[in-house]
């Protein structure tokens, strides 16, 4: 008997005798959009995410006001002025452990795109950002977001991303809709999102 | 191989006699009355908002008709795309060998727990199952999954397994079958969320092997994409060393922008949400980052004989959104568990007996029976899915099958039409017109007299000149 993979496939090219001619896809639909940060504001905030926006030389006080006196993930490479001073800061280097995540008060980190439409944001990894596991553990999650980084739709934000890079798309905090399919928040994930929309 | 295919559930009667019990379960219909209520308008308001909405639609079907119509060659670049990043790729020709693979990866871990993320492939393959009885205990994590698994009951919607139980139910579940359960738990969701979040924080933490399927995957860049809201798919997706996903062959895109038409259809189809809350992407192995073993095994498990119907194949468009059960009348009065499979309501009648592809299995013949062709489903469907079509389709072929041609029917019929002159005067010259109606060679929808019985079945097409026409011409 012939292998599985050579089995299947050659099943398909059976199933496929027809050959169905080539197939056109029709692209009418919006790739671009007039999405604002107002719009995006607007969208994390009916996920019941908490929304802020500061201009550029207000980010170090509102960090402050946000997150003093507790015990907060930093991945390693958080620009140095948001590690303010009355923080316990838990920089991911050396890599921290589960229960280090686990027992932690939250998490700061920057993003790779946002999307005004959808009021998401997706993290890739990238500067500011860290391992996936870093935003997962603590229960509460500050995400800054600079003005550059919105695309106004869902389109143009994966035009910005690199897909081979681990990506994490975040629409407010985590939620459930299993019970009688309405939306809870607050399951395994942060329940609490924080984004911080820094205005250039 | 042989084995029987486990997507219907064993000694399942047939749906008419299914539906007759659970019209009898008044608390049955009074849950999902309330559950696909709520959602129907909701998920019209997140539709309403996108003014593009039928454009994302049309780019919905044709790309899965691209995948399809080529899928030989997308299996087999996205085998490369995952290969070069580090994931290892194998192959299953049906649900028994999809299993043996999944538990000889396990055992090869040392682990006999697994954490799962809610995937409808291995509900088909009877995974949880298998593994149990090879030793290996399965997780689901899934707030609805873990409902059914905890109830010791049977999945009854694609998003929603959980969908029949409300929450009055769902706190005593808990209270019966979860160890560390909260004194004085209520029955509100959020309480109830957070029980489940407590529950499975531990197991979490310590999972070595996590079992995930796939919503879709990236032909171009071998890049498999999971939509979930809980944080349970992340935690799985993340913390675990070693990931197993098992995806059906159908599931990919061609490439990377391409998701952007289904990130934007599944999400507002499914759970009427504009985005859900967390999406995650992986490609391969990312060194310090996530699951450093990754395997993804492609199941076939009757895609390849579905694909093999020219009118049927488009069931495998279906991203599993569940909004065609959502508006189906017929799924709000009988429930899932009436169809005896992982997939109800209408794309569970379509798809379901074609992935058994057994014209003997009389539970699944009966299936496309379950719809009056109302049509509410291929209105809704985001990748256009004509499910009357299929629907009407299967029938013939199931009536085919059963020995009884349609033609037989058509005189069972007949003996109807000929018990009054007027009534066989007026039944030929609608046969003559029902010429104009047929597709393929069968009529789908009589007028008049003949539409009650082909609700139900399809008639051949009737001859061009009547008996009685062609005798008056020849021998008269």
């Amino acid at each position: 008997m012939a292998d599985a993979r050579t089995e299947v496939l050659a099943r398909i090219r059976k199933a496929l005798g027809d050959r169905p001619s080539p197939v056109v896809v029709p692209r009418e639909y919006h790739r671009t959009g007039p999405g604002s940060l107002d719009l995006f504001a607007e969208r994390v905030a009916d996920y019941r995410a908490t929304v802020h926006q500061v201009a550029p030389d207000g980010l170090v006080d509102l960090i402050t006001s946000l997150l003093a006196g507790r015990r907060i993930v930093a991945p390693a490479d958080l620009p140095p002025d948001w590690l303010v001073d009355q923080v316990t800061w838990l920089t991911d280097s050396p890599p921290l452990t589960v229960e280090d995540l686990d027992g932690s008060d939250g998490v700061l980190t920057g993003c790779a795109v946002a999307i005004a439409d959808t009021g998401t944001i997706v993290l890739d990894a990238g500067v500011a950002q860290g391992r996936r596991v870093l935003t997962l553990l603590p229960d509460y999650h500050l995400c800054v977001v600079r003005a550059s980084q919105v695309a106004a739709t869902v389109p143009e934000a994966l035009a910005r991303l690199d897909a081979v890079r681990p990506l994490t798309f975040i629409s407010g905090p985590s939620a459930t809709s299993d019970i009688e399919l309405s939306r809870v928040e607050g399951v395994h994930g942060p329940r609490t999102l924080e984004v911080v929309i820094l205005r250039d | 191989m042989g084995t029987r295919n486990p997507v219907t559930w064993l000694g399942s009667p047939k749906f008419p006699d299914a539906a007759r019990t659970a019209l009898a379960n008044t608390q049955l219909r009074s849950n999902l009355r309330k559950a696909t209520g709520t959602i129907r308008g909701r998920r019209a308001a997140a539709v309403d908002e996108m003014p593009d909405w039928e454009d994302l639609r049309l780019a919905g079907e044709a790309l899965k008709d691209e995948v399809l119509a080529n899928l030989d060659v997308y299996l087999e670049r996205l085998e490369k795309s995952v290969t070069e990043r580090g994931g290892v790729v194998h192959w299953a020709r049906d649900a028994a060998e999809a299993n043996e693979i999944v538990l000889r990866l396990v055992r090869e871990t040392g682990s006999d727990e697994v954490v799962k993320v809610k995937s409808m492939a291995t509900a088909e393959i009877g995974l949880n199952e298998a593994l149990e009885a090879g030793g290996v205990t399965a997780i689901e994590t899934d707030l609805a999954e873990l409902i059914v698994q905890l109830g010791n009951d049977r999945p009854s919607h694609i998003l929603v397994p959980a969908i029949h139980r409300n929450r009055s139910e769902i706190r005593e579940i808990f209270r019966r079958e979860m160890p560390d359960v909260p004194e004085g738990l209520t029955d509100e969701p959020r309480d109830l969320a957070e029980a489940a979040r407590a529950h499975l924080r531990r197991k979490f933490l310590s999972a070595k092997v996590a079992v995930s399927g796939a919503n879709f995957a990236v032909a171009d860049t071998g890049s498999i994409v999971v939509l979930e809201s809980e944080g349970n798919g992340r935690m799985c997706l993340t913390l675990p060393e070693t990931l197993i996903t098992v995806m059906g062959i159908e599931k990919l895109v061609p490439t990377w922008s391409d998701l952007e038409v289904f990130l934007q259809l599944l999400p507002r189809s499914s759970t009427a949400e504009r985005m859900n809350p967390y999406t995650s992407v992986w490609t391969g192995v990312t060194p310090g980052d996530g699951p450093q073993a990754f395997h993804l095994v492609l199941l076939d498990n009757g895609r390849t004989s579905t694909l093999a119907d020219e009118v049927g194949r488009q069931a495998l468009r279906c991203i599993r959104c569940s909004a065609c059960l959502n508006v189906c009348p017929v799924y709000e009065r009988t429930g899932g568990e009436s169809y005896g499979s992982v997939y109800p309501g209408p794309i569970g009648a379509i798809l379901t007996p074609q992935l058994v592809d057994d014209p003997h299995d009389k539970q699944a013949a009966s299936l496309p029976f379950a719809s009056s062709l109302c049509g509410a489903c291929y209105e809704v469907c985001p990748v256009r899915i004509n499910i009357p079509e299929v629907l009407t389709h299967l029938r013939a072929r199931s009536v085919t099958a059963r020995g009884r041609s349609p033609e037989s029917i058509a005189m069972a019929a007949a003996a109807w039409v000929f018990s009054s002159p007027s009534r066989y005067e007026r039944a030929q010259k609608l046969a003559t017109f029902a010429k104009l109606i047929s597709r393929n060679g069968r009529i789908t929808r009589l007028p008049g007299p003949g539409a009650a019985w082909t609700s139900s079945r399809d008639a051949p097409v009737p001859a061009k000149q009547s008996f009685r026409a062609w005798w008056k011409e020849n021998r008269g």
